[in-house]
């Protein structure tokens, strides 16, 4: 069957299995941050955005997601760089495989809410497992983040 | 790993009628529990193009079409007044946000899931259903008929003058409930009901005896938790990976007691 998708800004147009997942899709099109990490939809390693929002790409048809707009980290390359220097700074992760989900959905909590507490930030995240650091690292980061953004919007003003 | 051979983006719940009297033929819901078993399935209908994933609050009623997101029932304002949070805390726990934005309440409620938590709270605010063929039923009558090919439309939540709460236990953050828990009083009527027994969620009715121990002006945490364990009796549980059927009696009683007494202590009924 045919589908079309608008990938990180560009519309693809192809011939797919009906059965083919969003993660295949992505990936076939050199989305490789997005990562098969559990197979149980439970790990978050392969969040992608769909028409914005936080998505599981591994329980999505690609056939749902056709005429939808999907954004992955390769097309978000400003946004992430900038937070990730500051997950990186507390030397958060070992291996560095569930970054890319955690990332995705980290950007979609800022941009849901701009000032989260503690709850809110671990409330978000919960669906984002990491197997070989731990949280605690990537907690500190993410406020260093957030206070960095808030000094500097202040100074803006 | 699931198989589909065939696709089709359902235009009118009449086409995805038809195709769902097939039975190698299934609707997706959301997909996700799907996604974990081996199905082979002939046409995948998709009921994602028919504008069914809106939550409409009337002054009566919540209507909330099949294919409404469980992270939409999570930041729904109405909803979520009108049940002082509880649909919330129902499903905030529910794996990740992602998982959520993809969830839906109709695939949750049609497959009657022992671990639901969807089930429980909308069991617990006397929700019906709306089938395709069937007209709309109570969601407790729609829990104990057999599974057939019908469509569930769209979940109907009447507004009355009621007070809820929802507990869960877990045994770790984002896994299923060991045992759910939902109890709302009226003036005149209270329901407890329990899910992830890990049988489906079931309601119980108070009696009028434990209403009037409910409404007395001092009543004690002693008084709930002698309803709360002859509700616990009256509950059977199971034994399961997560938990032992002793274990989740337990947590009846004790989930059962902090919901009354957190009702109680908000002041009783409106």
């Amino acid at each position: 069957m045919q589908i079309t998708i608008t990938l990180n800004g560009k519309k693809i147009t192809e011939d797919i299995r009906p059965d083919l997942l969003l993660i295949d899709f992505v990936r076939s099109h050199g989305c490789y941050s997005v990562k098969r990490g559990c197979e149980t939809s439970n790990c978050g390693l392969c969040t992608v955005f769909m028409d914005g929002k936080p998505v599981l790409s591994c329980s999505v048809l690609a056939a749902r997601a056709a005429g939808h707009q999907i954004d992955t980290l390769e097309g978000l390359q400003e946004e992430a760089e900038e937070f990730g220097a500051f997950i990186a700074d507390q030397g958060a992760e070992q291996c560095g495989f569930c970054n890319p989900g955690m990332v995705m959905n980290a950007i979609a909590l800022f941009r849901e809410n701009e000032d989260p507490t503690d709850d809110e930030i671990k409330e978000f995240l919960a669906g984002n497992l990491c197997r070989c650091s731990g949280y605690e690292g990537q907690l500190r980061g993410i406020k260093e983040f957030l206070s960095y953004r808030k000094k500097r919007g202040e100074s803006c003003e | 790993m699931l198989k589909i051979k065939d696709y089709v983006k359902a235009e009118s719940l009449g086409q995805a009628y038809e195709l769902n009297q097939k039975k190698a033929n299934r609707i997706i819901g959301g997909m996700l529990w799907m996604k974990m078993s081996d199905a082979q399935i002939q046409t995948a209908i998709d009921l994602s193009g028919l504008g069914l994933d809106q939550i409409e609050e009337t002054d009566e009623e919540f209507s909330i079409g099949c294919m409404t997101t469980l992270r939409q029932l999570e930041l729904h304002e109405g909803l979520n007044t009108y049940t002082n949070g509880a649909v919330r805390e129902s499903v905030r726990h529910i794996v990740g946000v992602q998982f959520r934005n993809l969830a839906t309440i109709g695939g949750s409620i049609f497959g009657r899931y022992g671990f639901s938590d969807v089930l429980t709270c909308f069991m617990g605010l006397d929700a019906y259903v709306e089938l395709y063929k069937g007209g709309i039923v109570t969601l407790e009558a729609f829990a104990d008929m057999p599974k057939d090919n019908d469509i569930l439309v769209r979940v109907i939540v009447k507004k009355k003058a009621q007070r809820c709460v929802y507990l869960s236990h877990r045994n770790t953050k984002t896994d299923f409930p060991v045992i759910a828990c939902m109890v709302s009083l009226q003036e005149n009527a209270g329901k407890v009901v329990i899910g992830a027994r890990p049988g489906k969620a079931m309601a119980l009715h108070l009696s009028g005896e434990q209403m009037k121990i409910l409404n007395s002006a001092d009543v004690s945490e002693t008084c709930v938790k002698k309803i709360a364990e002859e509700i616990s009796a009256d509950v059977p549980t199971d034994s399961n990976i997560r938990a032992s059927a002793q274990y989740r009696s337990h947590l009846i009683r004790v989930l059962v007691r902090r919901a009354i007494m957190q009702l109680v202590k908000e002041g009783g009924c409106e």
